[in-house]
């Protein structure tokens, strides 16, 4: 088993219109045995930007602090906060400072940036453990990857509202993790909107 | 009754009753039946391999081995050439114990091929016959062909004998099979359960390393440390039916929550002391049984009593 699938996860974020959804599971386990019901895989940026770390639980506590130790310092010398898009380098460049010597993690990072007048750009990424930056309508990560690309790609329509874009990523999410042994028990749907960030528990199957 | 060197016998009216055949000349029966009949004790004992021309031949079957310089290790290194297509199943939950009323044999239904979940709806209780059962852990495949050979080589010894097998006779065959192939990587961990009006309801370890034991109480598969953590706490031989029904289920519903291998539905038989069998519940869903117990205690289910809404 790799070191990727030890501690097992499921994450999925897609985009909708002026608002983004990304959601994931709160297993925690050593590979088969589950250890935990609620370890937390989404970090908040700022009410603008989510992000997700799939993959080594370890790293995904190291890298999460890393990564808000580089947003609280640009926000000292910027004073403001980090736009999505520009978060998505920031993933993508740290990631890379350890190219030799990698965190096993699998960012995603789902955000809003504001376009004037009301209108928000979607921001939705992910990466490979080394930084490797991919934009696209969704992105999925951990150990239920391929399970969400396929029903993710059936669930995905384009200028979902927040309601729409809750029930597509919640139903990829519950799908996939039913084929997935090491995810599951237990997900977290986080729907981000310019006024509010949604967090929903969603109940799941416990076995 | 004088049957010569003829099949005539076939059209004879009493054909197929067991006395019939245990008085017909048992060469006869071999290809009647299509079978290498055992002539003696000994064609059980080992299996006749030979790796020059590349085949294991025993218990009427042959099996063709790779055409490898050493065959066995061939076998036995699949794991490591093919390790996805090796990795048939392993995740399992299967539980057996004897109580004052027979056997409950309960069993999980997930198969797992790595991490992915092939199926949540396997079956892995083999109904031998009307009073035998097997469970299945390991190679499904090796599991299965194995103990429907075993269902027939049970009915021959009826035929023959007139009478059915004792319970460990039968689980003695299934181990005497795994000791032929000792080495060639079969892969089953499997409880024979069953009753026979001598000796009631009996229960059977048998593995691949061609281990038997008769016990009271087994758990096999990769979430059985958590149901024996069930078993032992509430185990105790004056359970009512009921009781050992409810602890079976609670067993194999702890199990598949902390087993990630583990889960689907839970499958219950129960063997009583009378020579026979009966299906208690085809499936129950270990889900739902999970958060009808969690509530039952006053928790919610999903373990997030005290953290509410996570905090980003």
């Amino acid at each position: 088993m790799s070191i990727m699938d030890y501690n097992g996860s499921a994450m999925v974020a897609m985009k909708g219109k002026n608002c983004v959804a990304i959601a994931a599971d709160t297993r925690l386990s050593q590979q088969l045995c589950t250890i935990s019901q609620n370890m937390q895989k989404v970090f908040k940026v700022n009410d603008r930007c989510l992000f997700g770390l799939a993959g080594l639980a370890t790293d995904v506590a190291t890298y999460s602090k890393e990564l808000k130790m580089k947003t609280n310092m640009y926000k000292l010398t910027e004073n403001r906060d980090i736009k999505a898009s520009t978060f998505t380098d920031l993933v993508a460049t740290s990631l890379y400072e350890k190219r030799f010597g990698p965190y096993f993690v699998v960012p995603v990072v789902a955000g809003l940036d504001d376009k004037g007048d009301g209108e928000y750009e979607p921001v939705i990424a992910s990466y490979d453990y080394i930084g490797c930056k991919e934009q696209s309508y969704f992105a999925c990560a951990g150990t239920s990857q391929s399970f969400l690309y396929g029903v993710c790609e059936s669930f995905y329509k384009e200028d979902m509202n927040p309601d729409e874009l809750f029930e597509a990523v919640s139903q990829s999410l519950l799908a996939a993790m039913d084929r997935d042994s090491l995810a599951g028990w237990g997900a977290t749907v986080y729907v981000l909107t310019p006024t509010e960030i949604i967090v929903k528990n969603i109940k799941t199957r416990q076995d | 009754m004088d049957f010569g060197n003829d099949l005539d016998f076939l059209d004879q009216p009493e054909f197929g009753e067991p006395d019939f055949f245990t008085k017909a000349p048992i060469e006869l029966m071999g290809p009647t039946l299509g079978l290498d009949i055992h002539q003696n004790e000994a064609d059980f004992e080992e299996a006749d391999i030979n790796e020059d021309i590349g085949e294991i031949k025993s218990e009427g079957f042959c099996f063709k081995l790779a055409p490898d310089e050493c065959p066995s290790e061939f076998a036995r290194s699949l794991k490591h050439l093919g390790p996805k297509l090796a990795d048939f199943k392993h995740g399992t939950t299967t539980l057996a114990f004897e109580y004052q009323d027979g056997i409950i044999v309960a069993v999980d239904a997930r198969a797992t091929q790595g991490a992915f979940i092939a199926s949540n709806k396997v079956r892995k209780v083999i109904e031998i016959n009307e009073y035998l059962l097997g469970t299945m852990a390991g190679g499904a495949a090796d599991c299965q062909f194995w103990e429907r050979y075993l269902a027939m080589q049970c009915r021959i010894y009826e035929l023959r004998n007139s009478e059915k097998i004792s319970i460990a006779a039968a689980s003695k065959i299934l181990a005497d099979i795994c000791y032929s192939y000792r080495g060639y990587g079969l892969s089953m961990g499997t409880m024979v359960a069953g009753s026979d009006l001598k000796k009631g309801a009996q229960l059977f370890y048998v593995d691949n390393d061609a281990t038997r034991v008769r016990g009271q109480l087994f758990s096999v598969g990769s979430g059985s440390p958590f149901a024996y953590g069930v078993l032992d706490t509430n185990y105790k031989w004056d359970l009512t039916t009921e009781e050992a029904i409810a602890l079976g289920i609670r067993a194999i519903s702890s199990a598949t929550h902390k087993d990630s291998a583990s889960g689907g539905v839970v499958r219950v038989y129960h063997v009583n002391n009378q020579g026979g069998w009966t299906k208690i519940h085809d499936q129950l869903d270990v889900n739902e049984d999970h958060y009808k117990f969690e509530n039952s205690k006053g928790l919610r289910g999903d373990g997030k009593e005290g953290f509410g809404k996570l905090k980003l």
